[in-house]
């Protein structure tokens, strides 16, 4: 939906893409992308109106591990701040509201993953249905290549399609033909990657005195799917459309969407988000290189905002979407449309 | 659009409240169904259906607890969410306070028209009081469940104030006699003396077992909504005056961990927003969020409701029963009930009913406006808000 205040993307860091941090701990990882941030803007925590994390038990394996973080942020004096166990896009969201309500002016959003520590397609089996799904451990990269292999069965795509998807997202060897779980090659799946990211929002006049050009949040909007594959057209993403169409991503009034930030950690979903989405040929899908670069999961979908931020910020994009998404197969979709004043 | 200009926010109503029937173990339901008997008893107090219902936030505390990671994914059916936003909070013990303000948010900031919030856990799908040890490497051992934590900050509490040992009996048994007049109370012990508590087992000195929550399943929801959707309800509202986080780190230096500045910060916060001066005398009743007796004094101190020191007091002078001047806990409270991400949100929805004067047995007579507290972490995740009978401004 689009807001009755104007709320900006002000500044965005994040890890570099490809890390996978050892024995790094959470609280190491996050900490220079808050501190770029803040010195960016000239904010300090305790000048900062709300702020709002997103991350995952299960990754960390450890309850209430988002705890710790927090002393990364530096909470004393004590911050108004919330968690959403999801990734960090929905944190921001959550910001963004707070903004809405006038309660703050300034919110500080971040979130991190750190899935090198186990293994993430047996991990992601823990959030299937527990009664009927997860006893029987189907893998996140298996479901992927099941709704993969959807969308070769309906025509929608063909292999030399996702090949060249997964060619324009990272430089791949010649590992990347091997078969993962076909039709998925190791190229169509995201490399597993540690990382973390934030973003500073601030609401308008404080946005355009923080930075020189404020990438302003035009509407965003989430939605869900059902959760049974069983039940979902898997060749299709209709929250998602919803969700974009909620966030103005079609109005006929507004310039042409020139960039287009994918949450799509499979070569496969990045073709079903195009075609859902209805992305013309002028849109650059992924000019970051996308979740198929670097997958820090629960950060993945902050990552989206902040690039499709920055296209605007810095990269002369007058109007880019931006896209995240959480459980299997795209089960639940956020879509941002952001824009930068006429120049 | 317009830039610069910015409409008062939207109030909020609470116009539907559900919880379920709270056990040990539920093993008539799923999670799914757990979730559904909450959701369906607060849609039905609303009069509303689930099509009414514009977007859903949940929130429950960590996952390890059920074993089911991000259980809001497969959950989207049960709550009605799908082709709706589904928003998943956890701010540790927390969180069913911190859920039922980002829904409050929702509508304080007219992005949706009526919300469904709803916490939950099902405890009996593991063991809490290890789901709350944290394994080596990040804790040393021995610090069994959150009594082991909180044992010590009660013992500093006693020895800073000099109370009397017998305060924390006197609340478990004030709370576990409340919970009688509560049918959907997890704990009904009608033939609890005061005398057992008081010789109850010793679990974490000075704790003990009587003053212990228990380990519960259940699940609590409420129907959020503007002003169009109040005067649409068929019974009175709960209006949300004021609303509050406040966030601390775990550790470090000169951290207060008997009256922490955070929950001090989040009262003052929610008592500003509700114009309150003298939380005594202008709240009528308190739903604090307290897992161990002594909790009550100490919180009765944190809230400015009786100066440093003086909490204990108020506690032994019977101010805090139900037939009290100040009554704490009337629905029995934490020590009567604990799914605990859903502990919280009872906390806000016993404050709302309230003053609805829907409390059935355990109403306070007359009260007009209640305080619901949640907290999490080691004392350091605070939720609040304060809610009246009339709109705010009226």
């Amino acid at each position: 939906m689009s807001a009755a205040r104007d709320i900006a993307v002000v500044a965005y860091a994040r890890t570099a893409p490809g890390t996978v941090t050892g024995d790094l701990s959470e609280v190491e990882m996050v900490l220079p992308v808050l501190r770029e941030v803040l010195g960016a803007t000239g904010l300090t925590t305790d000048r900062v109106g709300f702020v709002c994390s997103g991350s995952c038990d299960y990754l960390a394996g450890r309850a209430f591990s988002f705890t710790m973080a927090l002393d990364g942020v530096g909470a004393w004096p004590p911050i108004a701040e919330s968690h959403v166990e999801t990734d960090g896009a929905w944190a921001l969201y959550e910001a963004w509201v707070k903004l809405l309500t006038g309660a703050a002016d300034t919110a500080l959003v971040y979130a991190w993953g750190k899935p090198s520590a186990g293994d993430l397609p047996e991990v992601l089996t823990r959030q299937l249905d527990p009664y009927y799904l997860a006893p029987l451990w189907p893998d996140s990269v298996s479901l992927a290549a099941l709704q993969a292999r959807a969308l070769l069965d309906a025509g929608v795509t063909d292999e030399r399609e996702l090949a060249a998807t997964a060619r324009r997202a990272r430089v791949g060897g010649p590992e990347a033909a091997e078969p993962a779980v076909l039709p998925l090659r190791r190229g169509d799946c995201p490399p597993v990657t540690d990382g973390a990211a934030a973003v500073l929002l601030a609401a308008g006049d404080t946005a355009r005195m923080l930075c020189e050009r404020p990438a302003w949040i035009r509407g965003i909007d989430h939605r869900t799917e059902p959760h049974a594959l069983g039940v979902r057209d898997l060749t299709d993403a209709p929250s998602a459309r919803l969700a974009a169409e909620r966030a103005g991503a079609y109005d006929p009034a507004a310039a042409p969407l020139e960039v287009a930030e994918l949450h799509a950690p499979f070569s496969s979903q990045e073709v079903l988000l195009r075609r859902a989405l209805r992305l013309g040929e002028g849109v650059c899908v992924n000019p970051s290189g996308g979740a198929l670069a670097a997958d820090p999961v629960m950060a993945t979908g902050l990552i989206r905002i902040g690039e499709a931020a920055e296209r605007v910020r810095h990269g002369g994009a007058r109007r880019a979407l931006a896209h995240a998404t959480s459980g299997p197969c795209l089960q639940q979709n956020l879509v941002a449309v952001l824009e930068g004043d006429p120049s | 659009m317009t830039h610069g200009t910015q409409r008062a926010k939207e109030p909020v109503a609470v116009v539907g409240v559900g919880q379920t029937r709270h056990a040990a173990a539920r093993r008539d339901v799923s999670l799914a169904g757990l979730v559904r008997e909450a959701a369906r008893r607060a849609l039905d107090d609303a009069a509303l259906d689930w099509a009414d219902i514009d977007a859903v936030v949940l929130g429950k505390a960590p996952d390890f607890f059920e074993g089911v990671m991000m259980p809001e994914l497969y959950l989207a059916d049960a709550l009605g969410a799908v082709g709706k936003p589904l928003l998943r909070v956890h701010t540790a013990g927390s969180v069913g306070g911190s859920t039922a303000l980002v829904a409050a948010d929702l509508v304080a900031a007219r992005v949706h028209g009526t919300v469904l919030t709803l916490a939950f856990e099902k405890q009996s799908e593991s063991n809490a009081m290890w789901g709350l040890s944290l394994p080596v490497p990040f804790q040393q051992p021995l610090l069994a469940g959150a009594g082991g934590f909180f044992a010590p900050h009660v013992r500093a509490y006693m020895r800073r104030t000099g109370a009397p040992d017998t305060v924390g009996t006197l609340v478990a048994y004030k709370d576990r006699r409340n919970a009688l007049r509560n049918p959907y109370a997890h704990l009904h012990e009608a033939d609890l003396t005061l005398e057992q508590v008081r010789s109850s087992p010793m679990l974490w000195d000075p704790i003990r077992y009587s003053e212990t929550c228990p380990s519960s399943d259940g699940a609590c929801a409420m129907v959020l909504t503007g002003r169009t959707g109040a005067r649409r309800a068929p019974a009175p509202p709960a209006w949300v005056h004021g609303g509050a986080m406040r966030s601390e780190p775990t550790l470090f230096a000169g951290k207060d961990a008997v009256s922490p500045r955070a929950g001090r910060d989040c009262a003052a916060d929610v008592y500003r927003q509700a114009g309150i001066t003298d939380p005594r005398r202008e709240i009528d009743a308190v739903e604090i969020y307290v897992p161990f007796s002594w909790y009550e004094p100490m919180w009765l101190e944190n809230l400015g409701f009786a100066a440093e020191g003086e909490g204990w007091k108020l506690t032994e002078s019977g101010a805090t029963a139900l037939d009290g001047d100040l009554p704490v806990n009337p629905s029995g409270g934490v020590l009567s009930t604990n799914p605990i991400g859903a502990s919280g949100m009872l906390r806000f929805a016993e404050a709302a009913l309230q003053v609805r004067g829907h409390a059935g047995d355990h109403q306070v007579p007359q009260a007009r406006r209640a305080l619901g507290h949640a907290y999490g972490g080691g004392s350091q995740f605070f939720a609040m808000w304060l809610v009246g009978a009339e709109p705010p401004g009226a």
